[in-house]
């Protein structure tokens, strides 16, 4: 085949270097912003694209224990258990189903599947969670969205694709099926559970939907919705008690402080989670 | 269906020793399956509680339900709560705004993963492939409401985009707040938020076109354009149309946290979708019936769409979603 010309890879080049700049800058100037002093942002009309001199006054006000703090910790809390739970859920579920032959096996799949196709509505689910009483607790968080069943294919075409002749040994020496669940399927499926859990994870984290309709209680409100109150109602964070400098932060980089702290958990799993996308572990199971 | 999967799988499983079976009693195969069905339980019941009791809750649409008296003991009116919903004007507004927001997003932002899927199979070397994928999938994984903080700061009035214009000596124009962008704007977020995700998809599509169709086609004299056009995209018509049927199902569906976020920065004219409105309506001002009738007018006509795109993809002679009887 011919060479490719030089200003065709020319092009190319400028328009993947130009998507890349457009998806990080962003990042970089949220980071800027809340490093800010006052005198920066107001010099530079809002904006900042490098602190000259970089303070970490603002997140020392959201860290110290008002509004910001509690919604981290819950978020946390939400976040792991939701975690461990869907991810206990949906292994077991995978794994129950994924066996040919199993009793009423592929009605309960169908069961599953058909739920993608179909959703109830906003209001039949939102009075589902208050008749069963989880309106403002954390459970409503995490139960209505325990299992994705996108997540749960992933792993049941996982389990399914590892070969037979391991459990039927493992049979033949007399292990029942959790055995072979807890000794041989397990340990050969850490890629895609560490994949799983880590989309479980960052979901929970996000989840803005079902914290909206069911947390009333403000002391129970998580990152997304602290975020939304000050970020985007704009409205001003008491500064406290806890700030003991001089000059008190600007609200522009506090409310890019709190943008950050919700940034940092996703960033920091991501590298794990970008890992499998290259390697196309996933890309298999979206076209089964 | 389900009492005969296990017979024809023992008697059709060739690589098995032959033996005799006997055929396993239901309470028999039941005690073999215990643990299985066991561990499925959980998620079975976690299906039926949270997926499926729902659609039997949607029969509020037909009652004047109130709270305090329940399903049970509401009064059922009929299809009231439909013609309520219907006269409206709000409700026709919301479905307009919906319309344009989903057709703006179905024309610029469809495309957009198709063309960048393109771009990275044609870029040589894997390490730039490999970082610009690693780059562009990451807001994927961001949540609305910082994806529009960070947009807030890019467009809103003291962002970048104001300053720029005035530093060039335009007017400041701040995109955040203008009723008339507002379908743009949200295609311009889910650009940015989604394009490189969307790419996943197709990139696996590439990467199954055989290429001896490119060394014949390159063989018989055509060009870069001419292969692109004859054989790759060709090869991933197939999965463009079973995304698009499925993005035609959703369209009164346009991502409620994106739009709940932002819509009273733009009002409730130009921002009010079928969703908001559901929410708005129905949990804020407790009109359940009505609401709850939407929402059934919704799902019912994303199933027509679907069943209808399908229809035409075979119509056309593609495969759509399932095949056809006919194939």
């Amino acid at each position: 085949m011919e060479r490719p010309t030089w200003y065709g890879l020319t092009l190319k080049f400028l328009a993947l270097a130009f998507i890349v700049l457009a998806v990080a800058y962003p990042f970089v100037s949220v980071v800027a912003t809340s490093l800010s002093t006052d005198r920066e942002i107001v010099a530079n009309g809002g904006l900042v694209i490098w602190p000259t001199e970089p303070t970490l006054d603002a997140y020392r006000v959201i860290l110290a224990g008002g509004d910001v703090t509690r919604a981290l910790v819950n978020s946390l809390f939400v976040a792991s258990i939701g975690t461990v739970a869907s991810v206990c859920a949906t292994v077991m579920m995978a794994y129950g189903l994924s066996r040919r032959g199993v009793t009423g096996g592929r009605f309960i799949l169908m069961i599953a599947l058909f739920s993608m196709l179909f959703g109830a509505g906003i209001i039949p689910n939102f009075l589902l969670v208050k008749e069963l009483g989880l309106y403002n607790t954390f459970a409503a968080l995490i139960l209505p969205g325990l299992i994705s069943a996108f997540n749960f294919i992933v792993l049941r075409s996982f389990f399914m694709g590892l070969p037979t002749e391991l459990m039927d040994s493992a049979k033949v020496d007399g292990a029942g099926d959790l055995r072979i669940l807890l000794r041989i399927v397990l340990p050969l499926s850490k890629a895609p559970i560490a994949v799983v859990s880590l989309f479980y994870a960052v979901g929970y984290w996000n989840a803005f939907f079902n914290a909206l309709l069911y947390l009333d209680d403000t002391e129970k409100w998580t990152l997304p919705l602290i975020l939304r109150l000050y970020v985007l109602q704009g409205q001003p964070m008491a500064q406290g008690e806890a700030f003991a400098g001089d000059v008190p932060p600007p609200q522009l980089a506090i409310q890019m402080a709190v943008v950050v702290v919700a940034l940092v958990p996703i960033l920091l799993v991501y590298p794990f989670l970008q890992r499998f996308f290259t390697k196309g572990v996933l890309s298999g199971a979206i076209k089964g | 269906m389900t009492v005969e999967a296990p017979a024809k799988k023992a008697t059709a499983d060739p690589g098995r020793p032959v033996v005799k079976r006997r055929r396993l009693t239901l309470v028999q195969r039941l005690k073999r399956d215990k643990v299985m069905l066991l561990l499925a339980g959980p998620g079975l019941l976690y299906f039926l509680v949270f997926h499926y009791l729902p659609m039997l809750g949607n029969v509020v649409a037909f009652q004047d339900y109130q709270p305090y008296l329940g399903f049970f003991n509401s009064e059922w009116i009929g299809l009231e709560n439909f013609t309520d919903a219907f006269a409206d004007a709000r409700f026709w507004s919301a479905v307009t705004n919906t319309l344009v927001i989903a057709l703006v997003q179905l024309v610029f932002f469809f495309p957009a993963p198709i063309a960048l899927a393109l771009l990275l199979n044609s870029v040589l070397s894997s390490k730039i492939r490999r970082f610009v994928q690693s780059v562009v999938y990451l807001p994927h994984f961001i949540g609305w409401v910082i994806i529009v903080s960070i947009f807030q700061q890019l467009l809103g009035a003291a962002g970048l985009l104001p300053n720029v214009l005035d530093a060039v000596g335009l007017p400041r124009y701040d995109m955040m707040t203008d009723p008339d962008a507002f379908p743009w704007l949200l295609t311009i977020q889910l650009v940015w938020k989604d394009m490189g995700w969307g790419t996943i998809i197709f990139l696996a599509a590439l990467l199954a076109v055989d290429p001896q169709l490119y060394e014949a086609a390159a063989v018989d004299g055509a060009s870069r354009w001419r292969r692109l056009w004859h054989v790759t995209l060709p090869g991933i018509t197939p999965i463009i149309i079973l995304l698009l049927i499925l993005n035609l199902g959703s369209i009164l569906s346009v991502g409620f946290e994106q739009l709940i976020l932002q819509r009273d920065n733009v009002g409730a004219a130009a921002g009010e979708v079928l969703d908001t409105y559901v929410y708005f309506n129905g949990i804020q001002n407790g009109e359940w019936g009505p609401s709850a009738a939407i929402g059934i007018v919704k799902a019912v006509f994303g199933t027509a769409m679907i069943l209808g795109a399908n229809k035409l993809a075979h119509f056309f002679g593609h495969e759509g979603i399932y095949r056809g009887a006919d194939k």
